[in-house]
């Protein structure tokens, strides 16, 4: 549990870390919150010559209201997310899912732009963010670009990100008013990654599902957008069948690994139990 | 004469003797991040050991190269078991008879083994040292299950023992057996059986956990070479046994060895054995000339330092069709690992397992345990239980649910039914124990009462028919255990460890002031010790305990004594702390009669001074003796107070307790959540409740944890798959649920204070109650048993066999 020897860098500015990440090319590594990358280089299975610590990036330590859109830093921690009013009143699903995440030490570390950047398929907030068509925007060297959450993750650990870019932003359209929302997770204990997770958003008119997506954490390589679950929810009253036909769409994508959480077919009959569980609830709480 | 207005109220209390909840006094350093762990030594020129392991299940070493290593700057040296063969040092003596490789020797018998030790100037360099020494395998078949291991064509995994056909206890029928282990009337329990009106059999698998103390394992090694003197400072649980260990495996006479225990952080069993990285701490800081530091990270400690558990029962149980218990049989198929390295009492390999006819008055039983080697690490400690206690506890408690399930009794009125009768203490079990007191009915009424037992049943019945109708998913289950500890070890005429008797000593010194000092061969790792002898003192001599130091752990000022584990502190330790106290009134009462004039016999002993039986305002406070004893005593007598007690028990103490258990099983997730869990523990006389209190919350989240969800598992090829916290399931705060603890009162007759110990008891009786709640939440639906752990996936497979899961 001793990590392999490396250079620390503490850059003043995104330029600056361009810059550092730029020079120092595949043997560095962004660290933000520390608590996925920093287990792995003292398990010696990452091992960056340097490291580039965020932490002094204000820029991107911020919440904010933009046009259309909710705009969260990279740098945010976890217990900035559970104590914004902003978010509370606009995007409460964060603040759900951001209090399933690990414990209060971990979210006073963990940052927003590192769970969903870092491209482990057992971090909760990716599929919170597919869930929500949020998308992430990339600085390189070369300038900023858009990619979109349920476009970003390729597999474990590889997203779209490319050597020498950096996370920024988190951008969340503006929810509809009135939304339902569920952040469901079974897990063993505080701390651990889930055995499944569902995060749902919906919205309900006059009795019907107007819109609804679905996305999964933890059953296969990567988060899952179960589109397919979300179309099946749209023009229902949300009734039992409708949300039976959703629970197989979505468990028919999930791939997960057996391992200490249980067999194959046990988390993918969990991954429908949080699917049914979180449309329950965010039906529920649709206006 | 002194003016003494106090009641004895007051006086009493300002004592904080027995029975108060006196607050831990070790808590002032603990809270405020001051204790003085192992890892907090650092002395001058301290260098760093630190161990290559093998990946590999089971392998053969082809070749060791160490030029990489040694090139690493701060690198000092690294030593192998080529290092170590010409000091006879490869191979280590276990507490069990048997011998562990010290640095793996031609072969790796487990994942996770010592193979080589780099010592370096600091912890980061040996750690890139460590990377870079490479060994050469070659794999071969390993051997996880303890059944296969005994199979006839079964890979032979211990070639140093080949072609001996008997170990420490006897003889061994196969290459991978280790020894065979009988008690109880064969005969007898086979004609019970056979003529039985009903028999239960079940196949109860308690699985391999690890105690995973906070603290992992670690010392200081520190060779003096201009004096020859060895100190070593570290996470040992019985520092004198340490000694003697390393005195007769290093060649270095006794008493240029010194053993320190610091502050502890959780021992449990995982610290009472010697590992190897103490033998190559010692090793390398001879080597060096310089103290040598060695401290294990988490999935070292889980990996490679002693497990628990790992017993393959099967039992039968016979009884009449009205529920009269006539005989149990056992038998036990014991994984120890590559190595026999139990912490038993030498004459019983499987420990005191043969306390699993429990509470009950059963007339015939017999018990075979066979210990086999495997490819896992070697341990088979007694996890906050005395020996192989909790494993007869589980087999024992769920044996009585398994034949209530088959008479359709309650279980609760079957315990009933078969208790011990108070008026049959002492009472001699069919396989050999003499329990020394009980009062079993008070206690499991009392519990029954106080969780409305009746309230309980008829609530499931309600339960089971709102299931049914299909307005739950979630099935209620109640989970009842009587367990009886065997604490105290123990009797020299049947306990020794290497040959070393367990009895244990506490010496008392009484300063001129009226404060005092006590050691004891003993030491505390959480336990509270130095806030609860001194209140036994305190009754004892009459000084506060307040102003007695207790002090434990280093073998330079200690009394000899065998250590705690085994909840053996208060039964053998305590005993010998009042005894040694006993001591002390004894020659204060001739100081005191010499004070005042009078004989001995007309004092009498009163809270805190010796009075003049029928005239009480004549009476010598002790703080006025002990100052006496100092500058006045009668004449011939010798100065000073002090005294020390080295205690041999008469007998074993035994502990009980009535636990309810009621969980809400949700059989679409297999989460069970535990509702209530209520607890009355008899632990005889109360020291200090609070502590008892908190020693039954600890011991219940630990059995808590292996109920519901830890299982050292491996792979077919030996590969521990859970060698880290995030999947070796130690259950937080928000994991743990409120528990209700009560208790009743029936001292031991032998021990000076009626103590028993109650450390290990909520284990002990904790698992099974948690077992048995799960297994009752199916009852309705045909179950009998399923293993733990209880964790999700399994409770869920559970569920889906008995046809009561639902598509998600």
């Amino acid at each position: 549990m001793i990590p392999a020897s490396f250079e620390y860098h503490r850059p003043r500015s995104v330029q600056e870390a361009l810059a550092l990440l730029a020079t120092h090319g595949d043997g560095a590594r962004v660290v933000a919150g520390g608590h996925s990358l920093v287990p792995m280089m003292k398990l010696r299975m990452a091992r960056p010559d340097h490291l580039v610590d965020l932490q002094e990036l204000a820029e991107l330590r911020q919440i904010r209201s933009e046009t259309g859109y909710l705009v969260i830093g990279a740098m945010t921690t976890q217990h900035e997310l559970i104590g914004s009013e902003l978010l509370a009143a606009k995007c409460p699903i964060l603040r759900e899912t951001s209090l399933l995440i690990a414990d209060p030490q971990v979210r006073y570390c963990g940052t927003l732009g590192g769970n969903v950047a870092n491209g482990d398929p057992g971090n909760d907030m990716p599929a919170v963010m597919m869930v929500l068509a949020a998308s992430y925007r990339i600085a390189g060297a070369g300038g900023e670009r858009q990619v979109a959450a349920r476009d970003f993750y390729r597999g474990t650990f590889a997203t779209a990100l490319q050597e020498g870019e950096i996370l920024t932003e988190i951008r969340i359209p503006v929810l509809a008013a009135g939304h339902g929302y569920a952040y469901e997770k079974q897990k063993r204990k505080v701390g651990d990654y889930a055995t499944a997770a569902a995060a749902v958003v919906l919205s309900r008119t006059g009795g019907k599902c107007t819109a609804a997506s679905v996305a999964l954490t933890n059953v296969a390589d990567t988060p899952l957008f179960a589109a397919d679950a979300g179309a099946a929810l749209v023009g229902t009253a949300l009734d039992a069948k409708a949300i039976a036909q959703a629970v197989r769409l979505a468990q028919k994508i999930a791939r997960p690994s057996p391992d200490g959480r249980g067999p194959a077919d046990f988390r993918t009959h969990v991954a429908g139990v949080m699917v049914r569980r979180a449309i329950e609830r965010a039906a529920g709480r649709a206006a | 004469m002194t003016v003494d207005t106090e009641t004895a109220q007051a006086r009493t209390q300002k004592l904080e003797g027995l029975g108060t909840k006196r607050k831990r006094v070790e808590d002032a350093r603990f809270t405020q991040g001051k204790g003085n762990y192992v890892d907090d030594i650092k002395l001058p020129g301290m260098l760093f050991g630190d161990f290559v392991r093998s990946p590999y299940g089971h392998a053969r070493i082809k070749s060791i190269n160490k030029d990489a290593a040694l090139k690493v700057p701060g690198v000092k040296a690294v030593l192998t078991a080529a290092d170590l063969k010409p000091l006879k040092l490869h191979y280590m003596p276990t507490l069990a008879g048997d011998v562990q490789a010290v640095l793996a020797d031609e072969k790796v018998l487990f994942q996770g083994q010592e193979v080589a030790f780099v010592v370096a100037e600091d912890r980061y360099s040996a750690a890139d040292a460590v990377d870079l020494v490479e060994v050469e395998y070659q794999e071969l078949p390993a051997l996880v299950d303890p059944t296969k291991a005994m199979a006839p064509g079964a890979p032979e995994l211990r070639d140093d023992l080949k072609g001996k056909t008997s170990g420490a206890h006897g003889p061994r029928k196969h290459h991978n057996h280790i020894f065979t282990w009988e008690t109880g009337d064969a005969a007898a329990t086979d004609k019970a059986l056979k003529s039985a009106q009903v028999v239960a059999k079940e196949y109860i698998v308690y699985q391999r956990v690890h105690p995973c103390p906070l603290e992992t394992c670690g010392c200081v090694a520190s060779m003096d070479k201009i004096n020859g003197h060895l100190t070593v400072w570290g996470t040992f649980q019985a520092p004198h046994a340490v000694r003697t260990v390393a005195s007769l495996i290093s060649g270095i006479p006794e008493h240029k060895i010194r053993i320190i225990s610091p502050d502890i952080g959780g021992g449990f069993g995982n610290k009472v054995g010697v590992y190897p990285g103490y033998i190559c701490s010692i090793v390398a800081s001879i080597v060096t000339g310089v103290p040598v530091k060695w401290i294990e990270d988490r999935m070292e400690n889980l990996q490679a330092t002693a497990f628990a558990r790992d017993y393959h029962m099967t039992g039968e149980i016979a009884a009449t069709k009205d529920g009269r218990i006539t005989g149990l049989r056992c038998h036990v198929l014991a994984d120890h690992g590559a190595f026999d390295a139990c912490a038993d009492p030498t004459k019983y390999p499987a420990g005191f397992f043969n306390i699993c006819t429990g509470s009950y008055d059963i007339p015939a039983a017999h018990v075979t345990v066979d210990g086999v080697y495997t490819n896992k690490a070697p341990g088979g400690v007694a996890y906050r239980c005395s020996f192989r206690v909790t494993e007869a506890s589980y087999f024992i408690e769920r044996m009585v649910d398994v034949l209530a399930r088959k008479l359709n009794m309650d279980p609760a009125e079957l315990r009933r039914k078969n208790f011990i009768r108070k008026e049959q203490f002492p009472y001699t079990s069919a396989l050999g124990w003499e329990y020394d007191s009980g009062d079993y009915h008070t206690a499991l009424d009392k519990a029954l009462k106080a969780v409305d037992y009746p309230g309980l049943r008829s609530e499931q019945k309600r339960n089971r028919e709102a299931f049914a109708r299909g307005e739950t998913r979630k099935l209620m289950g109640i989970g009842v255990s009587f367990f009886t500890e065997i604490v105290g070890a123990g009797p020299i005429k049947n306990c020794d460890i290497l040959g070393l008797g367990m009895f244990d000593s506490c010496e008392i010194r009484v300063h001129p002031t009226g404060s005092a000092i006590a050691r004891l061969g003993t030491i505390s790792q959480g336990q509270g010790h130095a806030t609860t002898f001194a209140q036994i003192l305190a009754t004892e001599i009459g000084i506060p305990a307040s102003n007695i130091t207790v002090e434990e752990g280093d073998t330079d000022t200690a009394p000899y004594g065998l250590g705690t584990y085994g909840s053996r502190s208060t039964p053998v330790a305590g005993a010998a702390t009042a005894m040694a106290g006993r001591k002390i009134r004894a020659k204060a009462q001739m100081i005191a009669a010499y004070l005042l004039e009078v004989h001995d016999d007309d004092l009498e002993w009163d809270i805190d001074r010796f009075r003049v039986k029928g005239a009480p305002e004549r009476f010598k406070t002790m703080a006025e003796i002990a100052f006496s004893a100092y500058n006045k005593v009668p004449p011939g007598m010798e100065p000073g107070l002090e005294a020390v007690s080295y205690y041999d028990p008469p007998n074993m103490t035994y502990p009980f307790g009535a636990y309810v258990c009621v969980v809400d099983v949700d059989v679409d997730t297999g989460i069970t959540e535990v509702r209530r869990f209520y607890a009355l523990d008899d632990c005889g006389t109360r020291i200090n409740p609070m502590i008892i209190e908190g020693q039954v919350h600890g011991g219940l989240t630990e059995a808590l944890a292996i109920a519901m969800g830890q299982e050292m598992a491996y792979d077919e090829l030996g590969n521990l798959k859970n060698a880290s916290l995030l999947d070796f399931f130690l259950p937080t705060a928000v994991e743990t649920p409120a528990w209700e603890t009560d208790y009743t009162t029936t001292p031991s007759p032998h021990h000076p204070i009626g103590a028993k110990g109650v450390g290990e008891s909520p284990n002990v009786g904790g698992v099974s109650a948690f077992s048995n709640a799960v297994n009752d939440a199916f009852a309705h639906a045909g179950l009998t048993h399923t293993q733990m752990p209880h964790d999700h996936w399994r409770v869920w497979k559970t569920a889906e066999r008995l046809k009561l899961t639902a598509a998600a």
